[in-house]
C-alpha cells in the first residue's frame, strides 16, 4: 500500500528567482541613471532624449546580461524582448497622455450650469459660466436615437443573413459590409447631402445628420452581431426546428433571445462609433445653439459641433469650452465602453 | 525482427507471457552500463489546483529504452513533459521535485533552459515538420533555431536521415516540401530533425499512435538502433510495442487522484512477474 | 449460399426537396433584402456622387486628378466666370500622410502585438488589450485637437531633429523653415489613430499560429525570440500586411483630425517636414462652407474619387487577409 507521503508545495522554478528579479530591477534602475547622466552630459534635451536613452541603455544592458550569463543567442533574446516592450510602451503612452490632457484642460470648463444651460443666450467667448452644453447633449442623444432606429434593423438583418440563411450572396455581402466600414465619414455626409438634402428636404436637420451616421453605424453593428450570432451553438437551432418550428420562429424565439446581451453590446459599440463623428455633422445638421427636440426640423446641435465651433473661435474662453466639451464626450465614450465590456463579460458566464 | 513475423505474433498476443517472451527475445535487459542518463526524483505536477502527477522517481540509464505505459489520463505525457521543461508552457502549471541530467537539476534557477532542450530532445504524437521548409531544411532547422555552427551540414543531414530510416526514400527530393510526405515519413523526418542537434536523451510522446503499422515497425527499428548511443524514453499505449522496443518499463496509474508510478522493472519482468496487483491487472488486459 | 452479387445496381440518390412555408419565405425575403442593403447603399453613394460630380469630371477631364489648382473666379455680379478644379495636390497629400502613418504605426503595432502575444502575463495582457480597444473608440475630433495643442510642439521638435541629421535627403529638406502643421505631424497623429487597428489584427493573427509548430521549435532548443522570428512572424506576415492596408485605408479617409492639424496648400509638397500639405477629405470640409452650388459639384466629384480610392485599398486589404490570413504557409 502506498504510504502517505507529505505532498510538497507546488513550485514554479522557471519563474525568475529572487536573484534574477534583483538583477532585472537593478538593470532598470541602471538605465534610469544612465539616461539622466548621459542626457545631462551631452547636448540632448527634452523628454525624447530621456526616453530614448533609457530604452537604449536597457536594451544594451539586457543584451550584455544575456551574453555574459549564457551566450550570444540569449543576449539577442533579451535585447529583442526590450524592443518589444518599447513598442508596447509607445502604444500606451499617447492614450495615457490624451486621457490626462482632456481631464486636465477640460476641468477648467466644468461648472454647475454646464448640463442645464444651452448657448442660446451666450457665445463661446463669454465667460465660462455663461451657457452650457445641454443642447449639445440633447442633440447628440437625438441624433444617436434616430440613427439607431434606422441602423439596428438593417445591421441585424444583415447579420442574420450571414449566420442563418447563408445564401449565395454571403461572400459579396460580407465584403460589402467590410467596404462600407471603410467609407470616409465625409463621403457619407456628401452622399446624404446629394441624395436627400438637395433633392428632398432642401434644409439642414437632425434627421439627415442621423442618416449619414446610419451609414457609418451599420457595418459596426452588422459585424459584431454576426460574431455574436455565430457563437450561439447550432444545437439550439436544431432543437427549435426539431420541435416543428419554422425557421423564422426559431430565430425570433430561440436564437435572438439567446444572443440578446451580445446584440445589445453590438448596439453600444455602434453608438460609440458615431457619438464623436464630426465631419458629416458639420455638413448636415447646421449646429444650433438652442435645445431642439425636433429632429426633422431646424438646426440640431451636438457635442462634436459644439466642440468644433468653440475651438474654432480661438479665444481663451472658447478653447476652454472646447476642452470641456471633449471632456464630456470622452466621459460618454468611456461610459459606453465600460457598459459594453460589462455586458460582454456577463454574457460569457 | 521482420515485419511479417511480428504480425504473426501480434495475433497470439494477449497473454503477458507472450509479451514477456517477446521482450526477452528482442532486448537484452540491463546489460548496458554507460552510467545514469537522466533521473527524476519525487516529481509532482499541477495544473492550477489540480494535482496531476504525484511523486514519480525514475532513473533512466544511458543507452537504454524505457517505456511508460498505463491507461489514458494517468499523467504519462505530463511526466514526460517535465523532463524537458515543456510542462511550464501551460499557464497554470506548477511542479515539485528534481530532474537531474548528468547529476545537475535542470530546474535549478539560472539554468539555460534552451541548452537543456538541446540535450533532451522530443518527438511529438502528431508529426509536426515545419511546412514552410523543405525536407533538407527541416532536418537542419534545429541548428538554425539554436544558432549552432556546423560546417558539414550536408553530411549531418544525410547522417540524421539515415539514422531515422528515411534517407533512401527522400535522398532524391531533399528540396521538396516538408508537408509532402506521408504520416510515417513525416514522423521519421521529425526524428531526424531531433537528432540533428545531437541530444543525449530522446523523449517520444506516443510517436506511433497516429501512424499505420508498417511505419510503426520501421520507427521501432529506428528506436532500437538509436538506443545504442542515447537514452530513449517512450510513452506508449501499445503494450506490444513496449515489449518490442524497451529495456525497462514503468507502469503509471491514477485512481481518480494524481497519477502515480506504480512499478518499474525490466520489461520482460513486468510482463511475466509484475510485483503489484494493479500492474498485473493492466498487463493481462483486465482494464485499460 | 450463392448470391448473385453482380446484378443489383446501386440506386442513384433521391432528390430531397423542401418547400418552405410562406412565413419562412417571407422571412428569407426580408432578411435577404436587409442583407443586400449594404450593396444598395454603396451603389447609391457611387451613383449620387457621380451624378452630382459628372459635369465637373467631364469639363476637367483627366486634369481633375493631375492639376493642383482649385480656383473659382467670380465677376462683379457674383456669377462664375472661370473655374479650375484639380485634386493632384490633395491626392498626393492624402496618400503621403497615410503612408507616413503606416510607416510609423507598423513597427510599433507589430512589436506591441508580439509583446502581448508572447511576453505579457495573462492579467497584464487583459488590461493592455482593454486600453487598446478603448483607444480604438476615441473620436477623431479628440485626436485632432490633441494633436494640434499637445503633440504639435513635441512633434515640431522631432521634425527639427530629423531635418538636422537627415536633412540631406530631399524629402527631409525644409525651406522656408516652417515645421508646424506638416504632413509629418499629420502622419504621426494618423499613426496614433490606426495603431489600435493594426495591433488588434496582428495580435489575432499571431494567436492563430499553430501551437504544435511553436512547441516543436521550443523543443529543439530555441529561445523565445528565435521561435517568434522563425515560426510566428513568417506565418503571420500576410495577416499583418492586410491589417496595415486596413490602417492605410482608414488614414486616407480621415477628415477632422487631418483638417485640424494639417495646413492645406494647393501645391504638391513632397517635403514631409515642411508645414504644407493636401488632403482630399479636408479640402471638401474646408471649401464646403462657402461653396456655391457649382463648386459643390466639384466637391462631390472629389468625394467620389476619395470613395473609389478607399474602396480600392480596402478591397486589396481584404484579398490579402483572405488569402494569407488564417491559412499561413
Amino acid at each position: 500500500m502506498t504510504q502517505s507521503i507529505a505532498i510538497p508545495k507546488p513550485s514554479r522554478p522557471w519563474r525568475p528567482s529572487p536573484r534574477e528579479r534583483v538583477i532585472n530591477i537593478s538593470l532598470v534602475l541602471g538605465s534610469f541613471l544612465a539616461s539622466y547622466l548621459i542626457v545631462l552630459s551631452t547636448e540632448m534635451k527634452g523628454k525624447l532624449a530621456y526616453f530614448f536613452v533609457f530604452f537604449a541603455a536597457l536594451a544594451i544592458l539586457n543584451f550584455a546580461l544575456g551574453l555574459i550569463t549564457k551566450d550570444w543567442m540569449s543576449g539577442k533574446d533579451q535585447f529583442f524582448s526590450v524592443l518589444m516592450l518599447l513598442g508596447m510602451t509607445l502604444v500606451i503612452l499617447p492614450t495615457a497622455n490624451i486621457l490626462y490632457t482632456v481631464f486636465d484642460r477640460g476641468r477648467a470648463g466644468l461648472h454647475s450650469g454646464l448640463l442645464t444651460n444651452d448657448m442660446a443666450l451666450s457665445t463661446p467667448s463669454d465667460p465660462i459660466t455663461n451657457g452650457g452644453l445641454t443642447h449639445a447633449i440633447v442633440g447628440t442623444f437625438l441624433l444617436v436615437l434616430v440613427a439607431l432606429i434606422a441602423s439596428v434593423p438593417i445591421g441585424i438583418l444583415t447579420a442574420l443573413y450571414l449566420t442563418e440563411i447563408k445564401g449565395r450572396f454571403t461572400r459579396p455581402i460580407r465584403f460589402l459590409v467590410q467596404a462600407m466600414s471603410g467609407v470616409p465619414s465625409i463621403v457619407a455626409g456628401l452622399f446624404i447631402l446629394s441624395a436627400v438634402v438637395y433633392t428632398v428636404t432642401q434644409s439642414y436637420s437632425g434627421l439627415v445628420g442621423s442618416l449619414s451616421l446610419t451609414i457609418l453605424m451599420i457595418p459596426t453593428i452588422a459585424r459584431t452581431a454576426e460574431e455574436v450570432l455565430n457563437l450561439i451553438p447550432n444545437d439550439l437551432r436544431e432543437a427549435g426546428v426539431a420541435l416543428g418550428a419554422t425557421q423564422w420562429r426559431t430565430v425570433a424565439m430561440v436564437v435572438i433571445p439567446a444572443a440578446r446581451s451580445g446584440l445589445i453590446t453590438a448596439l453600444i459599440l455602434g453608438v460609440a462609433r458615431i457619438v464623436g463623428e464630426t465631419a458629416p455633422i458639420l455638413l448636415l445638421t447646421g449646429g444650433g445653439d438652442k435645445i431642439n427636440l425636433n429632429p426633422t426640423q431646424g438646426a440640431m446641435g451636438s457635442l462634436p459641433f459644439y466642440i468644433w465651433k468653440s475651438f474654432l473661435l480661438g479665444t481663451e474662453e472658447s478653447i476652454t469650452r472646447g476642452w470641456a466639451g471633449l471632456f464630456v464626450l470622452l466621459v460618454l465614450v468611456l461610459f459606453l465602453f465600460m457598459l459594453a465590456r460589462f455586458l460582454g463579460s456577463r454574457r460569457a458566464k | 525482427m521482420t515485419a511479417d513475423s511480428s504480425k504473426k505474433e501480434e495475433k497470439e498476443m494477449t497473454t503477458p507471457a507472450s509479451l514477456a517472451s517477446i521482450a526477452a527475445q528482442t532486448k537484452q535487459p540491463g546489460t548496458k552500463s554507460l552510467g545514469i542518463g537522466l533521473e527524476a526524483r519525487g516529481v509532482h505536477a499541477w495544473f492550477g489546483k489540480h494535482h496531476a502527477l504525484s511523486n514519480v522517481s525514475l532513473d533512466f540509464a544511458a543507452g537504454t529504452v524505457t517505456a511508460l505505459i498505463g491507461p489514458s489520463g494517468c499523467g504519462k505525457s505530463t511526466f514526460i513533459r517535465t523532463l524537458n521543461r515543456m510542462h511550464e508552457f501551460i499557464p497554470s502549471a506548477a511542479m515539485a521535485g528534481e530532474v537531474l541530467l548528468d547529476g545537475k537539476d535542470i530546474y535549478e534557477p539560472g539554468t539555460d533552459v534552451t541548452k537543456i532542450r538541446l540535450k533532451i530532445g522530443m518527438v511529438f504524437q502528431k508529426p509536426n515538420p515545419f511546412p514552410s521548409m523543405t525536407i533538407g531544411e527541416n532536418v537542419l532547422s534545429g541548428l538554425k533555431l539554436a544558432e549552432l555552427k556546423n560546417s558539414k551540414t550536408d553530411e549531418l543531414m544525410e547522417e540524421c536521415l539515415v539514422r531515422a530510416g528515411l534517407w533512401n526514400e527522400v535522398k532524391d527530393r531533399l528540396n521538396a516540401h516538408g508537408g509532402s510526405l506521408s504520416g510515417g515519413q513525416q514522423q521519421r523526418l521529425c526524428i531526424a530533425r531531433a537528432l540533428a542537434v545531437n541530444p543525449q536523451v530522446l523523449l517520444m510522446d506516443e510517436p506511433c499512435s497516429a501512424l499505420d503499422p508498417g511505419s510503426t515497425l520501421r520507427i521501432e527499428e529506428t528506436i532500437k538502433e538509436l538506443s545504442r548511443t542515447m537514452t530513449i524514453i517512450i510513452v506508449t499505449h501499445n503494450m506490444q510495442q513496449a515489449a518490442r522496443v524497451s529495456d525497462f518499463t514503468a507502469f503509471f496509474l491514477s485512481d481518480g487522484g494524481p497519477g502515480e508510478m506504480i512499478e518499474t522493472a525490466p520489461t520482460s519482468q513486468i510482463f511475466s512477474q509484475p510485483r503489484d496487483k494493479r500492474t498485473e491487472n493492466y498487463v493481462t488486459g483486465r482494464f485499460g | 449460399m450463392v448470391e448473385n452479387k453482380a446484378a443489383a445496381p446501386i440506386p442513384s440518390p433521391r432528390e430531397i426537396t423542401t418547400e418552405p412555408r410562406f412565413s419562412d419565405k417571407l422571412f428569407r425575403g426580408v432578411v435577404t433584402a436587409g442583407g443586400l442593403s449594404s450593396l444598395i447603399i454603396l451603389g447609391l453613394i457611387a451613383i449620387f456622387l457621380s451624378y452630382q460630380g459628372f459635369e465637373i469630371l467631364i469639363k476637367e477631364g483627366f486634369s481633375f486628378i493631375t492639376s493642383s489648382e482649385w480656383a473659382v473666379e467670380v465677376d462683379s455680379v457674383g456669377e462664375i466666370t472661370n473655374t479650375s478644379f484639380g485634386l493632384a495636390a490633395m491626392l498626393v497629400g492624402t496618400i503621403l500622410c497615410a503612408l507616413i502613418a503606416v510607416v510609423i504605426a507598423l513597427p510599433i503595432s507589430v512589436a506591441a502585438a508580439i509583446f502581448l502575444s508572447f511576453y505579457a502575463p495573462e492579467s497584464v495582457k487583459r488590461v493592455l488589450v482593454s486600453i487598446i480597444d478603448l483607444m480604438a473608440a476615441f473620436p477623431s475630433i479628440l485626436f485632432g485637437f490633441w494633436g494640434l495643442f499637445v503633440l504639435m510642439p513635441s512633434a515640431e521638435y522631432w521634425a527639427k531633429l530629423i531635418n538636422k541629421y537627415l536633412g540631406f535627403i530631399p524629402i527631409f529638406e525644409v525651406e522656408p523653415r516652417i515645421f508646424t502643421r506638416s504632413p509629418f505631424i499629420t502622419g504621426v497623429v494618423l499613426a496614433i489613430m490606426i495603431i489600435p487597428i493594426v495591433t488588434s489584427i496582428s495580435r489575432e493573427v499571431f494567436s492563430q499560429t499553430p501551437l504544435d509548430r511553436i512547441q516543436a521549435a521550443y523543443a529543439l532548443g530555441a529561445t523565445r525570440w528565435n521561435v517568434i522570428r522563425t515560426v510566428a512572424i513568417p506565418y503571420s506576415r500576410g495577416g499583418i500586411v492586410g491589417g496595415s492596408m486596413l490602417g492605410l485605408g482608414r488614414a486616407m479617409g480621415e477628415t477632422v483630425a487631418v483638417y485640424t492639424v494639417l495646413n492645406i496648400v494647393y501645391q504638391i509638397n513632397w517635403q514631409v517636414l515642411f508645414g504644407a500639405g493636401g488632403n482630399v477629405a479636408s479640402l471638401i470640409l474646408l471649401k464646403f462652407g462657402e461653396a456655391q452650388p457649382y463648386e459643390v459639384k466639384a466637391l462631390m466629384a472629389a468625394g467620389l474619387i476619395l470613395f473609389l480610392l478607399t474602396l480600392l485599398v480596402n478591397f486589396i486589404a481584404d484579398q490579402i487577409v483572405a488569402r494569407t490570413g488564417s491559412k499561413g504557409r
